[in-house]
């Protein structure tokens, strides 16, 4: 063979089902999106810039990417936190506690959008007790970054997790023996090794939050220029018929959705090469 | 009577039983038995706060009617159609990405090409995709105004704002789930018992279905308990496409939205308690079967001792 992209191998089948997957992949996920860009270019240089910095849907990024930010913050600290105690310590319960982190994996948005809004509400569970202390969480931008922070804290702990358990004691040990105190351990050994998966896990929720839809309808109040999300606009622009605008802002979107999945790829291509011996 | 090495006596014995060579390397490395006490506390409240009250609250809510009201909600007829739609739609997905995760996990994990990260890449793009923009593709595609829209309308074809359009979409938004579990299930096996099997004469798909099947069976499973949750809940690509014609395109979410708009909220927290009693079986479910995942990766990886030592 002059030129092959593949390596010989004796087992059968490539053809076949890299063929389908490269057809399925197309037909199922490719040309859709590619369709919205070739939709999005049906408007002019200056018509696809006045949609998409028009000071309602500049208004929309602002609160998406704000709340996204402070709810990929939170969950820094708090997916950390949760991924030690599951990582570290045994303890009674630890099972369950460990199954529940998934919950926002296998709960359907809306459901968790409607269960959010009554436990925030003025007369719920957490909401009474929060409203009392003169702050309101439904129907303002405090209840965007509590959905948001329900809908990404796994992608934090699930990152983290793996790359605690999988940190070899002797280093700690070592650190504990050349006189480090237990602060100086984590700074200076622990925090370097886990810094790449902080990373991934903060652009992983981040990014998970910016196209989030089902569970922030609900308690966001969805007010134009104050709690309106960026996929709320985009259905918003539909329902009105508006196809090209809301395509402009869903392509700016994916963009930035791209932009990050590169970024994670990235730092887990270049943590790989750094660690690999 | 206590002798010099036995424990202390039980008044005092944390401080003695500190003392002792084994608990001191511990403390080396660990943090003070306050702290970790303190840490475990903080991670329980944390996770009752944001996860735990949450799904509490839609089984109390659910029964603010009482067990009769429940009943009601669940049986009403709409309810039933959209069970019925939602189970519709999980039944076509599913089966399609399932085909498609273990011919990609095949190609990827059994053979060597160049391009091979990029197309990872590519297939997780589904997740990477705001459900909203997964419906409105879609829409570009097949609606009225849509690239095949005046095809589709000539020969009265509707696939969006229509049961066609809700499938799609959730084919879309549950495209990686089975291939993304597949994939280092199957890189950690390797290919040399399919490679023996080949050289003593069986054929592709008897080596499939005899040699890697049986070895994928857990993480093909567990994809599959991921693809299914994700395709029940779905709730922002369906509601893109979906007509929202009650009892016609409403799936489960969609319905519970629709109860809940018109402040039935008993109603809405009632079939919202199907969707989480399903959630809560798919995390017991998971749990379960991460078990025989990781004994599937761990038995591969004792399959090949020699080629770990030459690496080393």
């Amino acid at each position: 063979m002059p030129f092959s992209f593949k390596k010989r191998s004796v087992l059968p089948g490539f053809g076949l089902t890299f063929g389908y997957t490269l057809f399925y992949l197309s037909l199922i996920v490719l040309i859709p999106i590619g369709a919205l860009f070739l939709k999005s270019s049906t408007l002019t240089g200056s018509e696809f810039w006045a949609t998409v910095t028009a000071p309602r849907v500049l208004a929309s990024y602002r609160i998406t990417f704000g709340a996204a930010f402070i709810a990929a913050f939170f969950n820094l600290f708090a997916g950390l936190l949760i991924a030690w105690v599951l990582a570290r310590y045994e303890f009674k319960g630890k099972s369950i506690l460990d199954a529940l982190v998934d919950l926002p994996f296998a709960l359907p948005t809306a459901v968790a959008g409607i269960a959010l809004t009554t436990v925030f509400s003025v007369n719920g569970w957490l909401g009474k007790p929060l409203n009392a202390l003169g702050i309101h969480v439904s129907y303002t931008p405090i209840g965007i970054i509590v959905a948001m922070i329900f809908i990404s804290l796994p992608f934090m702990v699930r990152t983290v997790q793996p790359v605690l358990e999988d940190l070899e004691k002797e280093l700690e040990e070592a650190s504990a023996t050349l006189g480090a105190t237990r602060l100086q351990t984590f700074r200076r050994v622990i925090l370097p090794v886990l810094t790449p998966s902080l990373f991934t896990g903060f652009a992983l929720g981040f990014a998970r939050a910016l196209g989030e839809y089902g569970s922030i309808v609900f308690i966001a109040g969805n007010m134009p220029m104050k709690t309106e999300i960026t996929p709320l606009l985009i259905i918003t622009k539909l329902e009105q018929y508006q196809y090209a605008e809301a395509t402009a802002i869903a392509a700016v979107t994916l963009i930035i959705s791209f932009v990050l999945l590169l970024f994670i790829n990235w730092v887990q291509w270049h943590n790989r090469r750094k660690y690999s011996l | 009577m206590p002798s010099p090495i036995s424990p202390a006596p039980a008044k005092n014995g944390p401080e003695v039983r500190q003392q002792t060579p084994r608990a001191r390397m511990r403390d080396a490395v660990g943090e003070p038995p306050w702290m970790r006490r303190l840490l475990i506390g903080l991670a329980i409240l944390l996770i009752s706060v944001i996860l735990l009250v949450p799904l509490a609250a839609v089984f109390h809510q659910a029964f603010a009617k009482g067990v009769d009201g429940y009943i009601a909600a669940i049986t009403a007829p709409d309810t039933l159609s959209a069970i019925r739609l939602t189970l519709l739609a999980c039944a076509i997905a599913v089966p399609f990405n399932v085909v498609f995760g273990v011919a990609a996990a095949w190609a990827i994990a059994k053979f060597d090409f160049k391009g091979k990260n990029f197309l990872i890449t590519l297939i997780d793009i589904p997740f990477s995709v705001s459900p909203v923009i997964a419906g409105l593709v879609f829409i570009l595609l097949f609606g009225a105004q849509g690239y095949f829209g005046e095809f589709l309308s000539e020969h009265d074809i509707q696939l969006v704002f229509a049961v066609p359009g809700i499938v799609l979409a959730t084919i879309f938004v549950t495209f990686p789930f089975v291939a993304r579990e597949l994939i280092p299930v199957m890189q950690a096996q390797g290919t040399e018992e399919e490679e023996a099997s080949i050289s003593l004469g069986a054929d592709g798909w008897k080596t499939f279905w005899r040699i890697t099947l049986p070895n994928i069976k857990w993480g093909l499973l567990y994809g599959v308990v991921l693809c299914n949750a994700r395709a029940m809940g779905e709730f922002g690509a369906v509601s893109v496409v979906s007509g929202h014609i009650r009892g016609e395109t409403n799936t489960l979410p969609l319905h519970v939205e629709i109860l809940y708009n018109e402040y039935d909220f008993s109603g809405a927290f009632a079939v919202a308690s199907l969707l989480a009693f399903l959630a809560v079986i798919t995390l017991i479910a998971k749990k379960f079967l991460e078990r025989g995942v990781r004994a599937e990766i761990k038995a591969a990886e004792n399959m090949v001792p020699e080629q770990g030592a030459l690496h080393s």
